[in-house]
């Protein structure tokens, strides 16, 4: 199968096409809107900030068409971000996939930031993506703003406050973990998203 | 709740993994990939690959296997040695590493962690520090790598930190020199006063020998994570058992792989 990553032009994409490939997937590297055609999955990765990132995603045309996509879309971290209404990083406008916003984690005592390792996920319900996956797995964050829990989230996570671990709404669904990095859940996860049945 | 992680290390020569006591007499340890594939099966939460060589040498790391280790690999890793510049670090991160490791070249020119924040986010930038207690004040080290060159500066390690911490990094690696290659302990002392001055994640190294070593290091200097070497290249502490330990003393871990 050939999944898009869409490439915002901030760097590593490596890691997670080497995971869809380490799963029999053929990854493509989407760089416009041409890069997509022929993929049955789109992947919205990222690192860095959300309004550069926005603006990348606008100077390359990619924004009507993450609005209705075609396909299933996964945004990892960033990417999943960048499916809500607005970032407080950088006041940035997102794609407004997700109703809510993206605010700082805070900080606190014992709460450093960014809030980076393996943390513990819990599903809230039933959903494919999470297929097969024991509640409270481990995955591998790295962030330092998160969106609070809300009508489309699917999974929590805690540190400091309970936020968004996961999203989804229709073919549109989000992690704000490193799925590619997260060792078997991660790898689970990921072949969910790839599965057939899954999004049909 | 936020595991604390586990963390080998693999010092790189020539393609493949070494390590020496007191930085001196490096024996072999095996290949790159096959060790990071061991390390990973059997539950580190990350890895580390320092280029021992890279930085006194003054060149950079060989790319090449840091793509390898990331077809591999799925989980973190982070990629140390000899990164003097903005290119050579994307270099690195485009490879597929997730974090790179500054040391000798920040401290030589320490706008370089701000050159790095701003190019990839702190989230990727790590600020490893060598430290060494002298005149009665932990005092940072550079060219360490290297016997001949390696030379003690008189910078405080505390102010460091809070310099790197402030310029951008997004972790900091406290490598206490005095306990490096000793397996007598980590420096509670020094990692306990780091831990004072350092906001954003701090991962202890050197000393670790023995199981309630790192017990000791997460609950009473509260370090983040915990990195060492020979005591893993030995297979002396399995990362099984090792977790199974911390788990049992309260220490929260992750137990799912391994």
């Amino acid at each position: 199968m050939r999944v898009a990553v869409i490439d915002m032009g901030r760097g590593n994409l490596g890691s997670v096409c080497y995971a869809l490939r380490r799963l029999g997937a053929e990854p493509v590297v989407a760089s416009d809107p041409d890069g997509l055609s022929g993929c049955r999955r789109w992947i919205l990765p990222g690192v860095g900030a959300a309004a550069p990132a926005m603006a990348s995603l606008a100077e390359r045309g990619f924004v009507p068409l993450l609005r209705e996509p075609p396909v299933p879309l996964l945004g990892i971290c960033l990417g999943m971000q960048l499916l809500f209404e607005f970032s407080a990083e950088g006041a940035a406008p997102c794609l407004g996939l997700i109703p809510g916003r993206v605010e700082p984690l805070p900080s606190g005592p014992g709460l450093r930031i960014p809030h980076m390792g393996w943390n513990a996920v819990q599903p809230l319900i039933p959903h494919p993506l999470f297929a097969g996956i024991d509640p409270g797995r481990q995955f591998y964050f790295v962030h330092s703003f998160a969106a609070a829990c809300g009508e489309a989230t699917i999974a929590l996570c805690e540190y400091g406050m309970a936020f968004s671990a996961a999203v989804a709404s229709g073919r549109i669904a989000g992690v704000q973990f490193h799925p590619e990095r997260s060792g078997s859940a991660g790898a689970k996860l990921l072949r969910n998203f790839l599965a057939e049945a899954t999004w049909s | 709740m936020l595991s604390r992680r586990i963390i080998p290390c693999l010092d790189v020569r020539a393609g493949r993994v070494v390590k020496g006591v007191r930085f001196r007499d490096h024996r072999d340890m095996g290949d790159i990939l096959a060790l990071a594939q061991r390390y990973r099966d059997q539950g580190a939460d990350e890895l580390v690959f320092y280029d021992i060589t890279a930085s006194p040498e003054g060149r950079s790391v060989d790319r090449e296997w840091v793509r390898q280790v990331a077809e591999l690999l799925d989980i973190p890793f982070c990629v140390a040695g000899g990164i003097t510049s903005v290119e050579e670090a994307r270099a690195v991160l485009a490879a597929g590493a997730d974090k790179i490791s500054v040391n000798t070249p920040a401290l030589r020119r320490p706008d370089l962690i701000d050159e790095l924040a701003d190019a990839f986010g702190s989230q990727c930038v790590v600020v490893g520090i060598d430290s060494r207690l002298r005149d009665g004040t932990w005092r940072v080290s550079i060219d360490t790598g290297d016997p001949e060159r390696s030379r003690d500066l008189a910078r405080p390690t505390l102010e460091w930190i809070k310099e790197a911490v402030e310029r951008g990094a997004g972790e900091i690696v406290l490598n206490c020199m005095n306990a490096d290659g000793t397996r007598s302990g980590y420096d509670l002392e020094q990692l306990s006063a780091a831990r004072r001055v350092c906001r954003v994640p701090l991962v202890a190294s050197g000393g670790a020998g023995a199981i309630e070593h790192f017990i000791a290091v997460f609950q009473h200097a509260d370090v983040d994570a915990a990195l060492a070497a020979s005591v893993f290249h030995s297979g002396q502490i399995a990362i099984p058992t090792l977790k199974h330990s911390l788990a049992k003393a309260g220490v929260p871990v992750r137990l799912e792989e391994g």
